[in-house]
């Protein structure tokens, strides 16, 4: 019993330490839509963050993963996008719109 | 570009702009009026009020309606389609039927599409759509656009028919984009396409619309379609060929051989000519300006020795 005790008390105690720290550790990072380009073009984050995608041009844009594994719906001016990013890698991702406008997340 | 484009852009007279076009016996003419280039300016006023009065066919392109967008001084994009209808109603021949090259919505929403049907519809003929870019960003990429105007196409919504004898085909070059790519035919549409025309006529005139133009007029911008060679190539054996594009909501326009490239103004917001704003967003212009650069295009169908008549007009 006072094995038991002894043994399993700090184990719980972590374990409900990591799962307090874990969301507060996960950042949220924007990136902006100006002029039709994306700013910055390469973001990097990790594990676990997302990124939040604004739109701050007149007209529509989208966020689609050149590998089809996420996309927005059509941003309007102000409308935002938010992706998180679960994995290590780098994702590659342009406008829907206007396949021209590119951008890089680069997950550690 | 072609020497035949470069020599429109130059020093063409009528007569010599005829020779160019004129294939099997039909002389193929057209009439733009408000900021295109001189020499294509074929027909005086009262020829082109004779072509419409004697055509067998007008059918009108409408393009880039945009319902949804609001960034203009004192109107949004339904009050300007609304005008661009009014003046459609007004028209002395009512057109047989009307095509609508894309971008008819801003964001794909169910009360944009509904009211730009509403508008368009109110005409009282049919109205051939293909989509836009715009049309194709709901969360379903597409669903919202062909539950509505897929129902007797193939594919993504592509698809052909038949008026007094000219085929028309509509197709859809704005799916699955490719990163730092134009638009977009895609191997099963070009497919499509090859089958659609084998076994037709060299001399059935042709009429192809699609949104993004089926040329490139500036690859910075995504103002082209990567595989359009491939379409050209089907449609080169034929003696007549019309390509009608919008996207690019301005008029831009060329010839190569027999076929004649064309982009129609938007009804909603003009946009930058190519390379000269760091990007080809809104252009956002005084209220009194903004009418003078929306329009609609007319096409007048003659057969026989007359004449394929493009008429631009604005809604000032």
């Amino acid at each position: 019993m006072n094995f038991l005790r002894s043994s399993l008390l700090p184990l719980a105690a972590a374990t409900v330490l990591l799962a307090v720290s874990a969301p507060a550790f996960a950042k949220d990072v924007k990136v902006t839509i100006t002029n039709f380009a994306f700013a910055p073009v390469e973001t990097t984050i990790a594990v676990g963050d997302t990124v939040t995608f604004v739109n701050g041009d007149d007209t529509i844009h989208s966020v689609v993963a050149d590998d089809g594994s996420f996309h927005s719906d059509g941003l309007d001016t102000d409308d935002k996008f938010t992706q998180a990013f679960a994995k290590a890698g780098t994702v590659a991702y342009h406008c829907g719109l206007h396949p021209f406008m590119k951008g890089t997340i680069i997950v550690k | 570009m072609s020497d035949d484009n470069d020599e429109l852009h130059g020093k063409l007279n009528r007569r010599h702009a005829l020779e160019c076009m004129i294939w099997a016996g039909t002389g193929i003419m057209w009439t733009l009026s408000g900021g295109v280039p001189k020499a294509l300016n074929l027909l005086d006023e009262a020829q082109a009020a004779e072509a419409v009065t004697t055509s067998n066919f007008t059918f009108l392109q409408i393009s880039d309606s945009h319902i949804g967008f609001d960034k203009e001084a004192k109107v949004t994009a339904r009050d300007t389609l609304g005008e661009a209808i009014d003046k459609v109603k007004a028209l002395s021949m009512k057109p047989s039927f009307m095509i609508h090259t894309g971008d008819i919505t801003h964001l794909s929403k169910a009360d944009q599409f509904d009211d730009a049907q509403k508008m368009i519809g109110s005409v009282g003929v049919d109205v051939h759509y293909v989509p836009g870019e715009h049309d194709m960003v709901d969360a379903d990429q597409g669903k919202a656009y062909l539950d509505r105007f897929g129902k007797e196409t193939w594919g993504q919504g592509w698809y052909s028919f038949d008026q007094n004898g000219v085929h028309f085909i509509g197709l859809n070059n704005v799916v699955n984009l490719k990163a730092g790519g134009l638009g977009n035919l895609g191997a099963e549409q070009l497919a499509w396409l090859e089958k659609d025309l084998a076994g037709r006529s060299a001399s059935t005139p042709i009429v192809v619309f699609a949104h993004i133009p089926l040329w490139t007029i500036y690859a910075d911008w995504g103002w082209g379609t990567d595989d359009s060679a491939q379409a050209m190539a089907l449609l080169k054996r034929f003696g007549s060929v019309t390509v009608l594009n919008g996207h690019i909501h301005q008029i831009v326009q060329k010839v190569e051989g027999n076929m004649t490239f064309h982009t129609a103004r938007s009804t909603a917001f003009p946009q930058p000519a190519p390379g000269t704003a760091p990007a080809p967003g809104p252009m956002i212009v005084p209220a009194e300006q903004l009418r003078s650069m929306l329009g609609i295009t007319s096409v007048n169908y003659v057969v026989g020795d007359k004449d394929l008549a493009l008429t631009d007009s604005t809604l000032a």
